[in-house]
């Protein structure tokens, strides 16, 4: 028999919980749903395009009532099923007009009210907040025969509310009751150049004002407002936008305990075990919570608590802020005041109406306000969030990460500014217009939806950033974007980290193993988590850990790169990018025999044979290790090439034999397994030929010694490595490319290359593990050799002629 | 009416594994999922022709090699927002004997 859920609060974070619920645990629960207003679930936060006309209320349903229908959800909507009262004991709730329903558990959802300022008058027609379908009805109602509406606060909100009514054709007054507008987001310059702004567009406003009384027309409905100051305004509207209160009437009513909001831990969880609580109804280790994105969180939380898997935990994230009003870019995050122990960079251009401030403590950003020119909100955010350390891009940080070079993959072109039919996803082809229609149309919240909806960002991956942006620009602060713990995939509420400490806290060593012991909602996995933790293990379990093939992409089970037509592409190694005229005629005699369509030269200083059947790959295999050759790995989360320039063994210029560095560092690496492909190159000099400042390591040579860089990528983001440090020998050159290697295959996510390891984890980090710390560097090292010792067979050689996974190349059967 | 025809035993396909059956006209993928359950499919993703039968099989479903489309094993449909269908070929087992439809 099914447990029955009674949830009380029709609103975005009660079914966001019923809609997590659904997914992780879809036949646990009878589920019921009280709310009081008649409609479905709506997207409360786009009520201010809907007053504004840019919107309407069939754009903003999230979930209609043919939606409760089909997850068989019980929907009492409507002014007569407000709950009014609880039996703990009987564990029943009871709604105004007598619908009583027993449940097993409660989830209080009921959100909050808006807090209406006691003045005399309050209570006039034409006094109203601005909070639900109704107070829009009734403000485009107003719009449509009356002049002058008055807005009481100019917070986030108020402002918001302003626009719409100016849009439907109102004169609007907004009162505030300090002389800076949005103070809870903005510092006094930023302010001041809104104000302006908004000004130009025909607001009116009165700043650090004092409301007196509210009077009437003697028939009770509103003509004006007085201020202490003795000044009257007429108006026929006024809407207070100066906060909400946590709605917990009914909660203390049935003596559950409240402060500011309705306790709970931090499993959402409230003083009776049997009744959990999310959204803004709630107060969490002290907080309470207005905007969308912590709700979404909780709802995820107490969603798998409710699902009984009880393992998620919620803690408060900072938050950030933008204001939807077409035409002004604002975006706020953080803690934006300084005090003796934080300093603040400022630019600031009046005539462009540009202003940005970063607030930094201990070389960290605490808090932004950015005015006029937001592109780079969600990087300093995303900063902010992750503690980065800001010290080394100090002097160009308020221009924005673009004058940091075309560096990682957090999507910086200035994406916003783009045209529509600008391509954001070169993989699938999906444009900017298509990924914002869909955002809008379908209300989607979170990159999974997107991906899913329009699979922009659902193949490479590379264009993610931009593609968070994009939602982060459309839904403002609603995006919930950069949770910096994100799950691996669907099959798990999991992330990368999360997976890789249980592997060896509980001796994990098998993907079910694995997969049963963080109970997975597909007990197979998917192709992303699959291959994920294959790595994991192997990574975890060197030589004692089989891997798995089926775990494996294509590629890496076969050994060699599917083409478009279902051929592959075959790579020997040439180690360092050298070869022999005895090896080049076997390639050719390869590339003949097996009627190689394409023989092409590699950006790694490789030759790539283009176009051989499947069922070629182990005769040609066989051929080219005849011939001495082994697999170049050229298709696999592996080390890939190490490239050489010819160095002092010829070149006037060079100054240390790279060639033979190149030839001794791939001997040692070749085989081993990575996160993502990993490059290598070699320089004899700083003149650089090979490239080595765009690898995930390179190796250049100075008149003293070798120079190391890390994190270089030369794809789509062009990443310059990070000096690492200089050593003089080279066995120094060795350890510190084996540490390196080890740690980054500890510690990277599965599909992630140095280049955003490196801006996740930060230079300074790996400079404290492996530069400063040479015990650790040592055992780093220690490690790389001990797994190499079992991963330098040659895959090629074992399928060619060891008869390892032969059926893999052969077909089942000829039919005639 | 269609003809059953012997086409190999359960254990030369690998548990989340998948191998060919080539025809005059198409090949067909056969795949064998966790639960030793056989499916056969046209050997061909509706989105750009990738080999299914290279995909990783993952519950009753496959993942094309080459975009990532997901399939559904029992009906050939993608899923989720992709749409297209590959054509499915009845299969069944004799014991361990795997029976094609053809």
């Amino acid at each position: 028999m099914k447990s029955k859920l009674v949830v009380i609060g029709n609103g975005m974070a009660g079914m966001r919980t019923v809609e997590e619920l659904l997914k992780v645990a879809p036949e646990k629960y009878d589920i019921t749903v009280f709310g009081a207003e008649p409609y479905g679930n709506y997207n409360r936060i786009m009520l201010s395009p809907v007053l504004t006309g840019e919107k309407t209320i069939e754009e903003i349903m999230i979930n209609d009532l043919a939606w409760y229908e089909e997850n068989n959800i019980t929907l009492h909507a409507g002014a007569d099923k407000e709950v009014v009262s609880i039996d703990r004991r009987k564990k029943t709730v009871q709604a105004k007009d007598g619908t009583s329903v027993s449940y097993d558990r409660l989830l209080f959802a009921t959100g909050s009210n808006p807090f209406i300022i006691p003045l005399p008058g309050h209570e006039l027609n034409g006094v109203i907040a601005f909070r639900d379908i109704a107070d829009v009805d009734t403000m485009l109602a107003v719009a449509k025969k009356k002049k002058n509406a008055v807005i009481i606060g100019g917070g986030l909100l108020g402002l918001e509310a302003a626009n719409g009514l100016m849009k439907q054709g109102m004169n609007v007054t907004v009162i505030h009751n300090v002389d800076v507008l949005m103070n809870r987001q903005l510092d006094q310059p930023s302010a001041k150049l809104l104000e302006q702004s908004l000004k130009e567009r025909g607001l009116t406003f009165k700043l650090a004002a004092a409301s007196k009384e509210i009077h009437d027309d003697g028939k009770g409905n509103v003509t004006a407002i007085s201020f202490e100051d003795g000044e009257k305004l007429a108006t026929d509207l006024i809407v207070m936008a100066v906060g909400v209160r946590p709605n917990i009437a009914l909660a203390q009513k049935v003596g559950l305990h409240c402060d500011k909001g309705i306790f709970v831990n931090d499993t959402m969880q409230t003083y009776d075990p049997s009744i959990y609580a999310v959204g803004e109804c709630v107060e969490h280790r002290g907080d309470t919570f207005g905007l969308v994105a912590p709700l979404f969180e909780q709802a995820k939380v107490c969603a798998n608590h409710l699902a009984e898997h009880g393992i998620a935990n919620y803690r408060s994230s900072a938050v950030a802020t933008k204001l939807k009003v077409t035409g002004i870019d604002l975006f706020s995050a953080g803690d934006f005041h300084t005090d003796e122990n934080s300093e603040e960079i400022v630019f600031q251009d009046p005539y462009r109406g540009v202003y940005k401030k970063v607030v930094i403590e201990d070389n960290k950003i605490k808090g932004t306000v950015l005015y006029g020119d937001t592109m780079d909100g969600s990087w300093y955010f995303q900063m902010m969030k992750d503690e980065t350390d800001v010290s080394e891009m100090r002097d160009r940080l308020l221009f924005g990460q673009a004058h940091l070079g075309d560096s990682g993959t957090q999507g910086v072109s200035a994406v916003a500014n783009l045209p529509d039919n600008a391509e954001i996803c070169g993989c699938n082809g999906v444009c900017k217009g298509d990924i914002v229609n869909a955002i809008a149309a379908e209300s989607l919240f979170t990159l999974d939806d997107v991906r899913d909806a329009t699979k922009a960002s659902a193949s490479c991956g590379s264009c993610t950033g931009l593609v968070e942006q994009l939602i982060a620009d459309t839904l403002g602060s609603d995006f919930n974007e950069t949770e910096k713990r994100k799950s691996i995939c669907r099959c798990t509420e999991y992330s990368h980290d999360e997976i890789r400490a249980a592997i060896p806290r509980n001796e994990l060593k098998s993907f079910h193993a694995v997969s049963d012991f963080l109970e997975f909602s597909s007990p197979d996995g998917c192709h992303v988590c699959r291959p994920a933790i294959n790595y994991y293990l192997l990574a975890q379990w060197p030589g004692e850990y089989k891997d798995d093939s089926r775990s494996r992409f294509i590629n890496e089970r076969s050994h060699a790169n599917i083409q478009k037509d279902n051929t592959y592409s075959v790579v020997p190694r040439m180690w360092g990018g050298l070869t022999t005229p005895d090896e080049l005629r076997a390639i050719a005699d390869a590339a003949e025999k097996y009627n190689v369509p394409t023989v092409k030269v590699t950006g790694g200083q490789r030759i790539d044979l283009l176009g051989v059947a499947k069922e070629d790959l182990p005769k040609i295999w066989k051929d080219l290790n005849n011939a001495g050759m082994v697999s170049g790995h050229a298709y696999g989360k592996s080390l890939r090439t190490v490239k050489t320039c010819v160095g002092s063994t010829h070149c006037r210029f060079g100054t240390q034999d790279a060639m033979s560095m190149g030839v001794n560092v791939e001997k040692m690496s070749w085989g081993s397994w990575t996160p993502a492909k990993f490059k290598i190159a070699v320089s004899g000099c700083p003149r650089n030929c090979a490239e080595a400042t765009i690898k995930d390591f390179g190796v250049v040579a100075v008149d003293s010694g070798w120079e190391l860089y890390v994190g270089g990528n030369g794809g789509m983001k062009v990443r310059v490595s990070d000096f690492l440090t200089k050593v003089t020998t080279d066995e120094e050159v060795m350890e510190y490319a084996g540490a390196f290697m080890q740690m980054y295959r500890e510690q990277g996510h599965h599909n992630e290359r140095t280049a955003p390891w490196i801006e996740r984890v930060g230079l300074n980090f790996i400079k404290d593990e492996m530069v400063e710390n040479e015990t650790q560097r040592k055992e780093f090292y220690a490690r790389f050799l001990e797994s190499q010792k079992y991963a330098q067979v040659d895959p090629w050689a074992e399928r060619a002629s060891k008869g390892v996974d032969v059926i893999d190349f052969v077909p089942l059967k000829q039919i005639n | 009416m269609s003809n059953w025809i012997e086409i190999g035993n359960l254990n030369d396909i690998p548990p989340l594994g998948s191998r060919v059956v080539k025809t005059n006209d198409v090949d067909i993928a056969v795949f064998r999922t966790a639960n030793d359950e056989v499916f056969a499919l046209r050997d061909q993703c509706p989105h750009k022709h990738g080999a299914l039968s290279q995909g990783i099989v993952h519950g009753n479903r496959v993942t094309c090699p080459l975009h990532n489309w997901v399939i559904s094993l029992e009906d050939g449909e993608a899923q989720g927002h992709d749409t297209g269908c590959t054509k499915t070929f009845n299969v069944k087992l004799d014991g361990e004997t795997i029976l094609l439809a053809v």
